[in-house]
């Protein structure tokens, strides 16, 4: 019998697929059960938003900042808050930064409890869903009384936060964070150990120190690969610097690494959280200087300057001198930076947002290669993605 | 504190120099004929080089040992269209070692190819093909040059300046061809796009004009 050549089938998954995170379409050339090459392709989400924020003042480019990873707004707010505040050199008051610390972390636990549960549902698991989504309702719960909004916040502003936390919200913050960690031993009983969900996992798609480098993998899946890195703790902003926490580091690199640093992660997102809640010191939660943040109301009922601040701010806006600069901020996620490049004017000349997980969408094809069809799934879960940060 | 406080805790007692300064006096020293100018601006290296130097520029402070720059973060272009040579490459690099970010420089002219740096880091794949997309700069030696974000079809550089905010075509379901058509944008009302811009107000430089937005060709005359 004569030798048969068999072709690589081509199949095509998405761009609606439960398992795509999203908008995804990967076309994959197939040998048998086996991947021999992924091509993601993305964009279907894409919305200009670089484009869009040439064309508004600085703070008008700030709500575009919660709708690129939906999954934890303000952690992206803060970077184009600190790009802002680099650039015109601001000082920002304490109170301001712990907020802003307690808000980056509830946001780090909303976007892990996200991950961690779809994650598991996407190799077989559904109950950790269900129990996770009832947590992030709490932490959405506690956006909505800070700012009014469960997801597009639009709360961290240049200068600080919009407004004061609303009383009780501390305490209530504080009691919640005591019954966090029982919520995170309940759902680690259902995964750690699972026979199902380790095999599943571990092995799976393995990313080696050098490659996570060389692919610009950041964030929890460079530090499961082994390297100690967090901006939370190299290169501190605001009020990190003042917090103790413990950055968990993986040894194998796999899918099943990935998900215990996000586990212990949480963990220590409660611990800062209890510190910035037990050192929240009183004080304005935004500068003063009225070039840059806008007077209080009844200050503007009173005072002629104040309300020709308040006009100029929300017609003109600010102008940023002139200058490029490069702001990171530890997003859930990875590294999400903010290339800002100010012409002196009161709109951005070019904005180029870092995110973390166009680089993890790009390392697919090399993470997918040789392994099974039902293992991309559980790679493009564990990698953590979001596309309306990837597309933009 | 922020990052350049910190970095000027770190500074060296006895040279009186940061520890910024000395990267940039180290990257001036190895990359003497590749590196056009070296500085220090605002807490962060700048370093600027010819377009057809960048990927030899890249693995360069990858290598060295004092440097060891081994992460490329993000890769990006900034469309300047009254320039000379219309656009700047710019690479951001991280230096885990050192704790240190250097920004890499390129003037870059329209239809100028610049080398990939798809050889020295993985991660300059997809982010040179989103340049090449939202600003038609096109990378000699890339494996894959497509498009990447925009659509199946789509024609123009969205990212440069005299692109359009609206575009130029928008898409509808077509009942009679039954079928997603393209068709030229048809506005209601024109786009308002405010000017609010005060002509008898500014803020001064923060950064001393050291970055400065204008031609560097014109201001080299």
């Amino acid at each position: 019998m004569a030798e048969m050549q068999i072709k690589p089938i081509t199949m095509n998954f998405g761009p609606q697929h439960p398992a795509a995170h999203g908008v995804l379409r990967l076309v994959l050339e197939m040998d048998g059960e086996v991947i021999e090459r992924a091509d993601p392709h993305i964009g279907l989400l894409h919305r200009g938003t670089e484009k869009l924020i040439e064309h508004k003042t600085y703070l008008q480019a700030l709500p575009y900042f919660d709708r690129l990873d939906y999954v934890s707004p303000m952690n992206q707010e803060h970077a184009w808050a600190l790009a802002v505040e680099k650039a015109l050199g601001i000082e920002v008051p304490r109170r301001a930064q712990y907020i802003r610390v307690l808000y980056c972390e509830i946001g780090r636990i909303l976007n892990h409890l996200l991950n961690l549960t779809t994650f598991a549902i996407d190799v077989g698991a559904m109950t950790p869903l269900l129990w996770g989504f009832e947590e992030r309702e709490h932490l959405m719960g506690f956006y909505e009384r800070a700012c009014g909004a469960r997801l597009h916040a639009a709360y961290f502003r240049p200068g600080g936060v919009h407004q004061d936390l609303p009383d009780d919200l501390l305490r209530d913050i504080s009691n919640w964070v005591k019954t966090f960690p029982s919520f995170i031993d309940d759902m680690e009983t259902l995964l750690t150990e699972n026979r199902i969900f380790k095999q599943r996992t571990v092995d799976i798609g393995i990313i080696g120190e050098e490659d996570a480098l060389s692919l610009g993998i950041t964030g929890p899946c460079l530090r499961a690969s082994g390297v100690a890195w967090d901006l939370r703790k190299t290169q501190p902003y605001d009020a990190y610097e003042e917090m103790d926490f413990d950055i968990p580091i993986g040894k194998t690199g796999d899918c099943f690494a990935r998900y215990l640093v996000r586990i212990e992660e949480m963990r220590q997102s409660l611990r800062i959280i209890d510190q910035a809640i037990m050192g929240m010191p009183s004080g304005p939660v935004m500068t003063n200087d009225h070039k840059v943040t806008p007077p209080k109301r009844g200050e503007m009922k009173q005072s002629m300057e104040a309300l020709i601040h308040h006009f100029k701010l929300y017609t003109e806006g600010f102008h940023v001198p002139e200058g490029a600069s490069y702001t990171a901020v530890e997003a859930p996620k990875g590294e999400f930076g903010v290339f800002l490049v100010a012409d002196g004017t009161n709109k951005p000349y070019r904005c180029k947002i870092r995110a973390p997980g166009f680089y993890f969408m790009a390392a697919v094809d090399h993470l997918s290669r040789g392994h099974m069809l039902a293992d991309s799934v559980a790679i493009i879960g564990s990698l953590d993605v979001v596309f309306g940060e990837i597309d933009r | 504190m922020t990052e350049t406080e910190m970095m000027k805790d770190m500074s060296d007692e006895q040279t009186g120099q940061s520890p910024l300064e000395a990267m940039a006096e180290h990257i001036r020293d190895s990359g003497a004929v590749m590196v056009l100018a070296c500085d220090v601006v605002q807490g962060e290296i700048e370093v600027r080089v010819n377009a057809s130097d960048v990927s030899s520029a890249l693995a360069l402070f990858r290598d060295d040992r004092q440097a060891a720059f081994t992460q490329l973060i993000d890769l990006t272009a900034v469309d300047y269209p009254d320039r000379k040579h219309r656009f700047d490459m710019i690479y951001q690099v991280l230096s885990m070692q050192n704790n240190m970010r250097l920004r890499l420089v390129a003037a870059v002219g329209e239809g100028q190819a610049v080398p990939s740096a798809t050889g020295v880091f993985m991660s300059a794949n997809w982010a040179e093909r989103e340049v090449w997309d939202m600003f038609g700069i096109f990378f000699s030696g890339h494996p894959d040059l497509r498009r990447l974000l925009t659509d199946y079809g789509f024609e123009g550089h969205p990212l440069r300046k005299d692109f359009p905010l609206t575009g130029h075509v928008e898409v509808r379901y077509d009942d009679t061809q039954r079928r997603v058509i393209n068709e030229p944008v048809h506005l209601v009302q024109e786009l308002r796009d405010f000017d609010f811009l005060s002509p008898w107000e500014g803020m001064h430089s923060e950064f001393d004009g050291a970055y400065n937005t204008q031609d560097p060709d014109k201001s080299a005359k």
